[in-house]
């Protein structure tokens, strides 16, 4: 478990791929530079996309939990 | 004591079931145990894919409106007003035009998206879209005139209406300039927000090669930050800045604002089950449609086989039965591959899409499709 304080979560549970990176995408969008947000996806996928676009855009992947049942994944805004 | 179901939105979910349900309920509509109101803040049913016609002078705004009071049966009570509070609790709605209320038993909301420029800066002053009849004429006057230069097309906002239609509009522009031998003028770039060119896998495993073939750029994991109206560049969150000539854009979507006061759901989206598209957060409750947070793509045949999901769950419900009808996913679309051939996508929860090979029979299946819709609003088809 990580004691990271997230600003923001974005439940992303039960939404098929590419949903939950959508949804992340949308949430730092609005975002502040330094936020950190929390996204949590039963999607796989997200395992490989997030830390994928996480590098493309610049902003950080503090941690992933992975979980029985879904993944939280801890993204700061550049 | 007459049972009331009343549906906001007159779109084509909303449309097709109140056209369903005085099909299926006409015993209980006749002998007064049931009333159906169908609300919608204009008099007019539109119908959106007309839209990616209009840019390339193929159809005109006016073909795809039909006044509502034409297309709902008589035994629907139709109302052109708008919808300005959703009271879950009290199961009450308040509306705008004379400040009064409806009471509701049984409520539907198929409210569909909304498009929310002004969230990219500079995005309304410089970019065109074909997702609003004013959008898809002024697009059009530029297309005519636009011979050389940097075509743009940038999906922004996800989700967004008819996900097949950005890659339909750079297929039908890439053909479109190239019968008016223009092409080698033009460059056409394509812009997604993930890592591939389509939110589906499998559709975007079979359009990157066309693409490739057809020489359209693309551009992924690009999500648009700005728009420099003045300088002609797009910029997104990656940091990748692109000019243009003439900018194309899907903008950002929403959902009405009142499903979020109503606390139905995140950004204008009901947050409902998946398959009885039942709302999670109030009883009586169903939304279909783009307003439906299922998953599936916004798209009308969609909304077509929510509605008479929806429809077969209500009659239950007024006949004391269990409801058993659920929807399985079920998606259908023509893709457009050119001006002159388009493939087919059908799909669902479990099985995911295999695209049919292009073809003029199907490019001709679709257009004979927009023009009969007017019998699916009509319930009929």
């Amino acid at each position: 478990m990580t004691d990271i304080e997230p600003d923001a979560t974005v439940d992303a549970r039960g939404a098929a791929c590419p949903g939950p990176l959508m949804d992340l995408i949308g949430k730092i969008r609005g975002a502040e530079s330094g936020d950190v947000i929390r996204l949590l996806s039963d999607t796989d996928q997200s395992l490989t996309d997030v830390p994928e676009w996480t590098e493309e855009a610049g902003n950080e992947l503090l941690a992933v939990e992975e979980g029985d049942d879904h993944n939280a994944f801890y993204v700061e805004k550049a | 004591m007459t049972e009331r179901i009343v549906i906001v939105g007159g779109g084509t979910g909303g449309s097709v079931l109140a056209n369903d349900l005085a099909d299926r309920l006409e015993p209980e509509l006749d002998a007064g145990d049931v009333e159906v109101t169908l609300i919608n803040d204009g008099p007019d049913h539109v119908y959106k894919p007309v839209w990616l016609y209009v840019p390339f002078g193929q159809r005109e705004p006016a073909d795809g409106r039909r006044a509502l009071d034409e297309l709902v049966d008589d035994a629907v009570e139709l109302r052109i007003d708008r919808v300005t509070d959703i009271d879950t609790e009290s199961q009450r709605l308040t509306l705008h035009g004379n400040a009064s209320t409806v009471g509701y038993d049984h409520l539907v909301l198929a409210t569909g998206s909304t498009l929310e420029p002004d969230q990219i800066p500079g995005l309304a002053e410089g970019g065109h879209d074909y997702y609003s009849e004013s959008g898809a004429t002024a697009l059009r006057d530029e297309l005519l005139e636009f011979t050389e230069g940097d075509l743009v097309l940038s999906v922004i906002g996800t989700p967004h209406m008819c996900p097949a239609a950005p890659l339909e509009f750079v297929f039908m522009a890439d053909d479109w300039l190239r019968e008016r031998g223009l092409r080698e003028d033009v460059a056409i770039t394509y812009t997604y927000p993930i890592q591939r060119v389509h939110g589906n896998s499998h559709i975007a495993e079979w359009a990157r090669p066309i693409m490739e073939e057809r020489d359209i750029n693309v551009e992924t994991f690009f999500n648009a930050k700005s728009v420099d109206p003045d300088a002609e560049t797009i910029t997104s969150m990656e940091g990748t800045e692109l000019d243009y000539d003439l900018l194309v854009t899907i903008p950002p979507h929403g959902g009405i604002d009142l499903i979020e006061e109503a606390g139905l759901g995140d950004d204008g989206w009901v947050d409902v089950d998946k398959h009885t598209l039942e709302a999670e957060a109030a009883e009586n409750v169903y939304a279909l449609g783009d307003t439906a947070d299922t998953g599936v793509p916004n798209a009308g045949s969609v909304a077509h086989y929510q509605a008479g999901v929806v429809g077969q769950r209500l009659a239950s419900e007024i006949r004391d039965r269990p409801a058993t009808a659920t929807y399985d996913g079920k998606t259908l679309c023509f893709i457009e591959t050119g001006m002159d051939a388009a493939s087919f996508v059908e799909f669902d929860y479990e099985n995911p899409p295999s695209p049919a090979p292009p073809s003029e029979k199907l490019h001709w299946s679709k257009l004979a499709y927009n023009e009969s819709y007017w019998l699916t609003a009509r319930g009929l088809l």
